[in-house]
């Protein structure tokens, strides 16, 4: 194998794929965002059969394969299940510079936690069990950052 | 030789070019929903699913992840396929072997795709290789228009050949609810709509879809409770042989002539053009509807045209093509394949609306895609 390198003339082509993309939201998804967007509110759906609650909702009940019909409010509260602290910068993909936290938030009346951004606290003091309120944006648009992010409940 | 399996229910979407209402997840809910309904189970009874799609479409990665509250896949075995156009025959064929394996008595397949989530050619580009090809050939149309034009000059094929097919399948699909595409249309409005790429017209070609569609397939004893008049397989064959554009014998199609040849020993059929009864056939654009007819040995090589232009493969004909429109009319393109194993499995169970053909016994459903990759289906009222 020695040498192997210069057997070849290496030739990489530079390649950008540039194809525009959209996704649709759709009936149970668009509902959720609706309500986020125009009334500030967290909503979730109930399985008809289990009673399970999912946020965010989900089209069928994944154990049951039921239509999701029931709408329940939620607080807007709930509890930090579990985070981390992210301190390496990836700007393509990061929503904002390290250090900032995001982890699973179970919410107050729903069965299924909530994945989302933790601030408004130094990041060495958010704890698993911690208490958390949404933050909603004042401007919101029908999008996932219309929650800001959740913060320690004072 | 594996087990005897029948095709117990198939359910689809309404399809659309852009189907904002939905998401894909919801596609694929509204499907196996239908699909359930139609076979009259549930998902206890569904043992191991198949779906796929190709995520360079949506953008997206892992359908069988992302879409489990839809797929109704929660603590199942699932598996993904994914092999371009022909994704929704080899769903239906990774479907069926598993059902035939005796491992899995019920076993789903679903094909889905939101092609209003991207630029379809652009998409459709990435599959090319970059080395060599994506710049000069890629996309649908190009390759279809070339292989055409070399048919027109070997056999004197012409471009009305074309727009007959055309306005066959296109009106077909009127009698389709499903259908995406429902107008009616002259061979004159065919030969008159706008030029893509020479000779291929905007009528002849395919549009993209959003939409999804699933079968279920049952093991015989299973098939024989489930259904009154299961669709039985008699065989499915997978034929691909791509490498490159230039490799590729354009003349004819050696995959489908293959595969359609293997598919018709599997089943028994000596004359393809009397024996079958019915043909849904992935022709993703009409002159695909002519040329591939002697590749499906309906007629001897350069005899297409005169079986095209003698009404043979109309409604009212010995062998009607696309009653349900085809893929001119509806082209989600993950679903598209799997649309025709379900409209040939509807054909055999009765159960196709307007666009029945009568006493249906054999019909034959094919997959394409690749490039000159050829999936075929031949489906049975009586078992193998």
């Amino acid at each position: 194998m020695a040498g192997w390198k210069d057997e070849v003339e290496e030739i990489v082509f530079p390649g950008k794929i540039c194809v525009p993309y959209s996704w649709t939201v759709g009936s149970t998804l668009s509902k959720w965002y609706v309500q986020l967007r125009d009334d500030g509110e967290i909503w979730a759906n109930r399985c008809p059969s289990c009673g399970r609650v999912y946020v965010p909702p989900k089209i069928k009940c994944i154990e049951c394969y039921k239509d999701m019909n029931e709408w329940v409010k939620l607080p807007g509260t709930g509890t930090v299940e579990t985070y981390t602290v992210v301190n390496y910068h990836e700007p393509s993909l990061h929503p904002k510079k390290p250090p900032f936290v995001y982890g699973v938030i179970k919410m107050d009346g729903a069965d299924t936690g909530l994945v989302h951004l933790i601030d408004g606290v130094a990041p060495e003091k958010v704890k698993v069990g911690m208490r958390v309120k949404a933050v909603l944006a004042k401007e919101r648009d029908g999008h996932i950052t219309d929650i800001k992010h959740f913060k320690p409940i004072a | 030789m594996g087990k005897r399996v029948g095709v117990v229910g198939v359910g689809q979407t309404h399809h659309a070019a852009h189907r904002l209402d939905a998401s894909g997840v919801e596609l694929i809910a509204e499907a196996v929903t239908r699909a359930l309904d139609d076979a009259q189970v549930t998902l206890d009874d569904i043992d191991a699913i198949v779906i796929g799609n190709m995520d360079h479409f949506e953008n997206i990665n892992y359908v069988d992840m992302w879409a489990t509250d839809g797929l109704g896949s929660c603590m199942k075995p699932v598996f993904k396929v994914t092999t371009g156009g022909t994704t929704g025959t080899t769903v239906g064929a990774a479907a069926y072997y598993t059902a035939a394996s005796g491992m899995f008595d019920v076993v789903m397949g679903v094909g889905w795709e939101k092609n209003s989530e991207s630029d379809t050619q652009a998409a459709i580009a990435t599959c090319a290789n970059p080395v060599l090809e994506r710049d000069p050939f890629a996309g649908a149309i190009g390759p279809l228009a070339t292989e055409y034009s070399m048919y027109m000059k070997a056999y004197g094929a012409t471009e009305e050949d074309a727009a007959i097919a055309a306005a066959r399948d296109r009106n077909n699909a009127l009698n389709n609810p499903y259908a995406h595409n429902r107008m009616h249309v002259t061979v004159e409005d065919v030969m008159n709509s706008p030029m893509l790429s020479y000779p291929v017209k905007f009528l002849d070609m395919c549009p993209r879809s959003d939409g999804s569609c699933a079968v279920i397939f049952a093991t015989e004893e299973k098939a024989k409770k489930l259904a009154p008049q299961p669709a039985w397989i008699h065989a499915s064959v997978v034929r691909h042989d791509y490498t490159h554009f230039g490799d590729l014998e354009w003349q004819w199609m050696p995959t489908l002539e293959r595969a359609t040849l293997q598919a018709y020993k599997l089943a028994g059929i000596t004359n393809p053009l009397k024996e079958l009864d019915v043909a849904e056939l992935y022709l993703p654009c009409s002159t695909c509807a002519v040329k591939w007819m002697d590749s499906f040995w309906f007629c001897d090589r350069g005899q297409a045209p005169k079986l095209i232009r003698s009404g043979a493969t109309h409604m009212d004909g010995i062998l009607p093509i696309n009653p349900s429109g085809g893929v001119v009319a509806t082209n989600p393109i993950g679903a598209t394949a799997l649309i025709r194993v379900g409209e040939a499995a509807w054909q055999i169970m009765g159960r196709a609306g307007d666009r029945q053909v009568p006493g249906v016994k054999k019909a034959i459903a094919t997959g394409f895609g690749g490039c000159s990759w050829s999936d075929v289906f031949i489906l049975g009222a009586d078992l193998p």
